[in-house]
């Protein structure tokens, strides 16, 4: 299944967030949305996500509008991780996860099929441990393990995830990154908006990157990630080379 | 469905409550009496039964209202009586009684539901989307106070003494010689907007994780809005048409019942419902048997209690904060 946008314009208090921009994301494959702040990244992922409505243009899932969708199928396709760990209540964690079958299931509860998904995303994120716990008393690495179950337990065909690795420590970085590249591998659509460049180069299959509400540049990892399209996106110098063990390091020197 | 044993204690609990409050007044009347044709079975019937059914229903509503509004607010503080709506009902209610219209047994309850229903609505168009606390407290307490002004303007402004005596004693809440007419009229809106409160359940369920993600799983927040605006305007409305402002029972019934039936917003409702029929109740019944020359009103009764309760929540927030 194709995730495609075309002419997508948008519009917030009269300055243009979006301008006309156009592009396809593959299944299987892991996306990263590269771009400075305010490049319209977020709102990118939220006109995918069917948050916003665009000014014009329209984002379609195979041959299908995205918006002509009703919200439970929506939430069915896309799973959206939002910019922010939002918690409000002290509820436990199994509860926060089975939120993610809300797409799927009826008015009056979760199925068997609705446990085993929640089962399997505790699972697959190292959170069964944690199921009994309460959600607002979990450290920030926790926490973020939790919600990233919580959209996996939705099944998504395309993940959506915003700035996943804020606030965690590398090694937690590096979990859910490996588990978002295993979502990939499953067949599922993955996007990310990211800012660590190294992790960028070293997770992504394809890279996007924005500027000014626009697609600078979109393709396969090495293509997209060079010293000159850095620099024109980000206004910084950056060097790009490999670790000893022959990772990509991608590090920025200094401002242009 | 989560805590049926809550749910079926507190049921217990409310049908014993009320039975004690069928007894228990300035004479007590044992059950033994309540069936008969004499004069104790009058009291009973015309005078104590629908006192009792209209407390347990003006409980029931005040509760869950409370309980939806902190959901859908995600604020532990929300309350209709904290932040306006009450008052708003009020005000609606106060203004039928300042022209003389209450004369007419349904244009108070207009009013009053109307009041509600624009007060709950400027809520939820000032603050409601945005889901920040400080802006919703700061509108509640603007709504509040604006709503308290335009009354007491409408109580120094009465035409008669009359009138303004009227409003004063009315708004001091209290189920002080209701009949089957006041239950008649408030029980079926009440039921009404119940229906609407606990539709909200699982859309306040998915709000646990932010609007974005509410939206993301397909939860219709405009839908939601409108349900949470229908729902507390008719049962506040209701309420405050019935029996004038008996604040507080919102913000403190989900919290007594949040250690017992966890903090998901839909697990809430139900006994937040049952536990605030239970707390009017048995307060009312309190009211009624304390040994003063004149009742000590409900409303007067319940604010009393619920401040105190108010300043230890926000004393325990402050700790949890530091």
């Amino acid at each position: 299944m194709l995730l495609s946008f075309e002419n997508l314009s948008l519009t917030l208090r009269g300055r243009k967030i979006l301008d006309t921009i156009s592009g396809q994301f593959q299944p299987g494959r892991v996306t990263v949305i590269l771009g400075a702040n305010g490049a319209g990244k977020s709102s990118l992922l939220s006109c995918l996500s069917g948050l916003r409505e665009p000014k014009s243009g329209s984002v379609t899932l195979d041959d299908r509008a995205l918006l002509s969708l009703n919200g439970k199928k929506r939430g069915r396709m896309i799973g959206l991780l939002p910019q922010r760990p939002d918690i409000h209540w002290n509820v436990d964690v199994r509860t926060i996860v089975g939120l993610g079958r809300l797409p799927h299931s009826g008015r009056w509860g979760m199925s068997a099929a609705d446990h085993d998904a929640v089962a399997r995303a505790m699972e697959a994120t190292d959170c069964a441990d944690l199921a009994e716990r309460k959600a607002m008393r979990l450290s920030g690495g926790e926490q973020g393990r939790v919600l990233l179950a919580r959209v996996l337990a939705g099944e998504p065909q395309w993940l959506l995830a915003d700035e996943p690795l804020a606030s965690l420590d590398p090694a937690h970085q590096f979990d859910v990154l490996e588990r978002l590249k295993n979502y990939a591998a499953a067949g599922k659509g993955v996007i990310v908006v990211l800012h660590d460049l190294t992790q960028a180069a070293r997770f992504a299959d394809d890279i996007m990157v924005m500027k000014e509400g626009a697609i600078l540049a979109a393709g396969p990892r090495n293509e997209v990630m060079t010293a000159d399209i850095m620099a024109q996106a980000y206004g910084v110098e950056v060097q790009i080379g490999t670790s000893d063990t022959g990772e990509p390091l991608v590090v920025p020197v200094r401002r242009l | 469905m989560k805590n049926v044993r809550l749910n079926a204690l507190l049921a217990m609990g409310l049908i014993i409550v009320m039975i004690l409050s069928l007894a228990a007044g300035k004479v007590w009347v044992s059950p033994a009496a309540w069936l008969g044709d004499d004069l104790s079975a009058l009291i009973i019937m015309e005078l104590r039964l629908p006192r009792t059914v209209l407390g347990a229903a003006i409980g029931a509503a005040l509760g869950m209202a409370g309980a939806t509004m902190q959901g859908y607010l995600r604020n532990p503080l929300a309350d209709p009586g904290v932040f306006g709506v009450s008052a708003s009902a009020a005000l609606g209610a106060v203004t039928s009684l300042y022209f003389g219209y209450a004369v007419t047994a349904w244009l108070l309850p207009a009013f009053a539901l109307a009041g509600a229903g624009i007060g709950m609505g400027l809520l939820a168009l000032l603050a409601g989307r945005s889901g920040s606390l400080i802006l919703f407290t700061l509108a509640g307490v603007i709504l509040s106070s604006l709503a308290g002004s335009l009354t007491s303007l409408m109580i120094s402004l009465a035409p008669t003494p009359f009138a303004t005596t009227e409003i004063v004693t009315w708004l001091m809440g209290a189920l002080t010689d209701r009949s089957w007419d006041d239950v008649q009229l408030a029980v079926p809106i009440i039921a009404a907007g119940m229906v609407f409160l606990f539709a909200t359940g699982r859309s306040l369920d998915a709000l646990t994780l932010g609007e974005d993600a509410a939206r993301s799983m397909g939860v219709n927040i405009s839908r939601l809005q409108w349900f949470a605006v229908l729902g507390v305007g008719l049962t506040v409305g209701a309420s405050v048409a019935a029996a004038g402002i008996i604040g507080f029972v919102g913000l403190i019934v989900p919290h007594l019942v949040r250690p017992f039936a966890g903090h998901q917003p839909s697990a809430v409702l139900l006994p937040s419902a049952l536990a605030g029929a239970l707390l009017v109740v048995g307060a009312d019944s309190i009211v009624r048997i304390l040994p003063s020359v004149s009742e000590l009103r409900l409303g007067i009764a319940m604010s009393l209690l619920g401040a105190p309760f108010f300043m230890a929540l926000l004393f325990k927030m402050h700790r949890e904060l530091s």
